[in-house]
């Protein structure tokens, strides 16, 4: 068995409302950004999967994500190796 | 005859419920026995109906609901729900319910960016649930709301076959109206067979004049004497 570590960044699936990314760009004009626009909110979660293979990690964190991690309703993620 | 036991209503108790005792108090004044059902109880007790409370179950960490749904108490929940046993959720409980896939749907964060608490008022879509069939005809609710995360939302189509088989069953209207960006104005739904219910708003609030209201009494004594009916075809 081999240790590998993930990155899964999860973000709000486009033209889901995102208040979060919306209070943050509310906020810039303060900071005189008025040029940053299409601000968006996620999240990431970094963990290490114990596998076989990389595949196999790769399959654990991916139905992690689509069942729990996520709400595939809503949110888009992303797995990275890290 | 006379030696029959009282109905009892089971009331979860997550990590982080806080409306637990005022959902207790509501089900002891609509006549029920009640038991509170701490969350790594592996059965529910022998309960006729069973409530999920308000509150931040495991923090809310995740998404509002999301770790709650692996509680020991959710696979007897399930089953009972399955056997088409009356759960309630109400407030965190419809976001646990959601989450646990018995109920349609996902409650976003209020499109307002705030965390709403305040009076609302309620229509009633469906008046043929187990829980409103004591709401009068035509009489809308009133009834408080204390959430960050009760924008319900599905995608268009799903929404529509929601509408078509009677599962919206409360949608915030006037004078207040949408208080958090609710796709329709949904405040409530139920599963396919109706016996699942989750609403963001909270009837155990409103259960005494007292406290503004007692509206909430009529989907709490609906729960009672539904349970009662179910028992009895049983």
């Amino acid at each position: 068995m081999e240790t590998y570590r993930f990155s899964v960044s999860i973000m709000p699936r486009d033209g889901i409302l995102d208040p979060a990314g919306k209070a943050v760009e509310a906020a810039l004009p303060q900071l005189h950004a008025d040029n940053v626009h299409e601000v968006r909110v996620g999240r990431r979660i970094e963990l290490s999967v114990q596998a076989a293979s990389v595949d196999a990690a790769l399959e654990t964190v991916d139905s992690l994500a689509a069942d729990f991690l996520a709400n595939p309703l809503i949110e888009r993620w992303e797995i990275s190796p890290l | 005859m006379g030696d029959q036991p009282a109905l009892k209503v089971g009331i979860v108790v997550f990590p982080g419920s806080n409306c637990d005792r005022d959902a207790q108090h509501a089900a002891q004044l609509a006549g029920a026995e009640t038991q509170l059902l701490w969350h790594e109880t592996p059965d529910l007790g022998g309960s006729d109906a069973v409530i999920l409370p308000g509150g931040f179950a495991h923090g809310d960490y995740l998404r509002a609901g999301a770790i709650a749904r692996f509680s020991p108490i959710m696979g007897p929940v399930r089953e009972f729900a399955a056997r088409g046993g009356l759960v309630l959720g109400i407030c965190n409980g419809f976001q646990v319910l959601t989450e646990a896939g018995l109920l349609p749907g996902v409650l976003r964060r209020n499109a307002t960016l705030r965390f709403e608490h305040r009076w609302v008022t309620l229509a009633v879509e469906n008046r043929d649930t187990p829980f409103t069939r004591l709401v009068p005809q035509g009489k809308t609710l009133h009834m408080p709301i204390a959430h960050g995360e009760g924008n319900y939302w599905l995608p268009d189509d799903r929404l529509d076959a929601l509408e078509r088989s009677g599962q919206v069953v409360f949608r915030y209207t006037s004078p207040e109206g949408n208080p958090n960006g609710s796709a329709r104005n949904i405040a409530g739904v139920t599963d396919e067979r109706g016996r699942v219910c989750g609403l963001m708003p909270h009837p155990e609030r409103a259960s005494e004049e007292l406290l503004g209201s007692d509206d909430g009494m009529l989907l709490i004594r609906s729960l009672v004497e539904s349970m009662a009916k179910i028992e009895a075809a049983a």
